[in-house]
């Protein structure tokens, strides 16, 4: 399923990520996802949540550098191996992975995984066939925010 | 010790004489053979015989950089291209370099201005001369090393870089005079020191040290760490190069080669010519230069003339230490470098309103420049490769148009200072 991540320009220095948070705090959002990657001099902060219209509205308006992605997720079963074979479908099809985040959440016996792919539409397809052959119903994009 | 002591002690009255002609020669010879230059002076109304003595000149317009690029690159120039047997250049603002045209006669005048500045620093026959500036474009290498020629020292010309290098040589072939920028004689010593060289142990005893503003407490401190006498040069490329004015034994200014570089002290804002003895922007005019003269060209350094006796017994206008700039140039490693330069290249680069901050500093004795970048939603990328590649594209750029190595940070958007709404381009760290 493809979502929209927002991903935010950090810069090197303290208390550059609590500025993000608090901006969302004080229009109450709820982040259900994220990951920083980081370099020496800056980081980026990406992460997903249920309202990416109204996130991208608040932190332009704050003034943050900001981008929105299209990116892929998956609700898998917090299983030994079930990553394994969907992302060997990818490789199999030569589809890059740019980078990847995931979490499980205790009690759901589910983990999520967002990933963000160069072939996007290729990489979903291939992945509803592969929930098709598990004999799995396609996740709703509710059901990722839970 | 003088290298033309005619010249060097001539009495003033004579010299305005000197100056007259020649200025009435060169301003009849840009009249007749340089287009822009005519319609400049026509433009003000005045024909070559409206300038008669050396009062007159202020009813000349002043020349700058900006006529250099809109000429680019032989408009300015006074003769044949076939008369023209060298050209230098430096690195301009928007890729286009401002480009300076000799005449045979015009290196021979180099030559001995730069003749006389080498022997006012104490260079003799019996000098080894280790050129340190760089050989190319830039005209502090070749300039330098034809003056020592011409005084007949023995010219080791290594160019830029490469210190332990640099150390070696000197120690070698016994040293005993080095040119280069007062940063890099430090830098120099520093890093004798840490070869565990003595740097007092070397045979030098003079440098001959310009293309960038330093002061007496930098002096003070390259004299005692070298063992050397430190002598200030001045020169621009517009003008000649190096040789234009430089220090003599006394170290109390630098004696201007008057008789073929006119000095003029103005008010950068009104243009207006100020007394002797007064701060303010450095306009030369270069009496005797064929390839390409330049009448009041506003060379944007601040200074003061002064003219009375020097010690020396030299009886050539001195001009002090330069004391800063009347524009945004900065100086950095010898190189000069225009904060536009910088907005050219982020323009060039796909950005519509670049906001940038250039911080200079000065590691151990060598000048850093460090680029901040404010990102916009047009360079943001969720991708980490893709920001990295931004960084080393901005890189790449500058270092091809200023010609110096700086450092790229990106940093977040809004947060570089802004006063009065207008950005704070520059913040120079350096204690000169």
């Amino acid at each position: 399923m493809i979502i929209q991540q927002i991903s935010v320009f950090l810069e090197n220095r303290t208390g550059t990520l609590a500025e993000v948070l608090a901006t969302l705090h004080e229009n109450n959002i709820n982040i259900r996802a994220m990951s920083v990657a980081e370099t020496a001099d800056f980081g980026i902060l990406r992460f997903i949540v249920n309202q990416p219209d109204k996130v991208e509205q608040v932190l332009r308006k704050a003034q943050f550098a900001l981008r929105v992605t299209p990116v892929l997720t998956m609700i898998l079963d917090d299983s030994p191996g079930s990553l394994l074979g969907r992302i060997e479908k990818l490789s199999t099809a030569g589809i890059n992975i740019e980078y990847f985040y995931a979490f499980a959440v205790v009690g759901t016996e589910r983990a999520r995984i967002v990933l963000k792919v160069d072939a996007l539409q290729e990489a979903e397809q291939l992945l509803g066939e592969f929930e098709e052959g598990q004999h799995r119903e396609k996740e709703q994009e509710t059901d990722f925010y839970w | 010790m003088y290298w033309n002591k005619t010249i060097e002690t001539m009495e003033h009255e004579q010299m305005q004489q000197l100056q007259a002609k020649r200025l009435r020669d060169v301003v009849e010879h840009m009249y007749q053979k340089v287009p822009f230059y005519r319609a400049l002076m026509q433009q003000e109304g005045l024909l070559p015989q409206d300038i008669a003595t050396l009062a007159d000149i202020s009813k000349l317009p002043f020349m700058t950089k900006q006529d250099m690029r809109d000429n680019y690159p032989y408009g300015l120039f006074a003769v044949p291209p076939s008369e023209i047997v060298r050209i230098h250049a430096s690195s301009g603002t928007t890729g286009k370099a401002t480009v300076v045209g000799y005449t045979k006669r015009d290196l021979g005048m180099w030559s001995e201005v730069m003749a006389r500045s080498l022997t006012a620093a104490g260079v003799s026959k019996q000098s080894f001369v280790q050129i340190s500036y760089g050989y190319g474009l830039f005209t502090g290498g070749l300039g330098l090393h034809y003056g020592a020629e011409l005084v007949g020292a023995s010219v080791i010309p290594v160019s830029s870089g490469n210190t332990a290098r640099q150390i070696s040589l000197m120690k070698d072939f016994g040293t005993t005079a080095l040119a280069c920028t007062p940063s890099y004689a430090l830098h120099l010593a520093e890093t004798m020191n840490e070869m565990g060289i003595d740097p007092k142990s070397t045979a030098l005893k003079v440098g001959i040290l310009g293309a960038e503003p330093w002061s007496d407490k930098m002096r003070n401190q390259i004299e005692a760490s070298l063992n050397i006498r430190a002598t200030d040069i001045y020169g621009l490329s517009e003008i000649i190069g190096p040789g234009v004015a430089c220090e003599c034994s006394q170290q109390q200014g630098l004696h201007i080669n008057e008789d073929h570089f006119y000095p003029e002290i103005i008010d950068p804002l009104t243009g207006e010519v100020l007394a002797d003895g007064q701060k303010g922007e450095l306009v030369l005019t270069t009496i005797t230069k064929e390839g390409m003269p330049m009448i009041r060209y506003r060379t944007r350094d601040l200074t003061v003339l002064d003219r009375s006796p020097c010690g020396c017994g030299r009886t050539l206008v001195r001009m002090s230490k330069v004391m800063g700039r009347s524009d945004d140039m900065l100086i950095i490693r010898g190189v000069n470098v225009f904060p536009s330069q910088i907005e050219s290249v982020l323009l060039s680069l796909g950005e519509t309103s670049p906001h940038y901050q250039l911080i200079v500093d000065r590691q151990g004795h060598l000048d850093t420049l460090t680029v901040m970048v404010e990102i916009s939603e047009a360079m943001f990328s969720d991708e980490v490769r893709r920001l990295e590649m931004l960084e080393r594209k901005i890189q790449t750029e500058l270092a091809s148009v200023l010609k110096i190595t700086a450092k790229v940070r990106l940093v977040a958007a809004k947060t570089l200072e802004r006063s009065e709404g207008k950005a704070k381009r520059v913040i120079d760290n350096r204690q000169i």
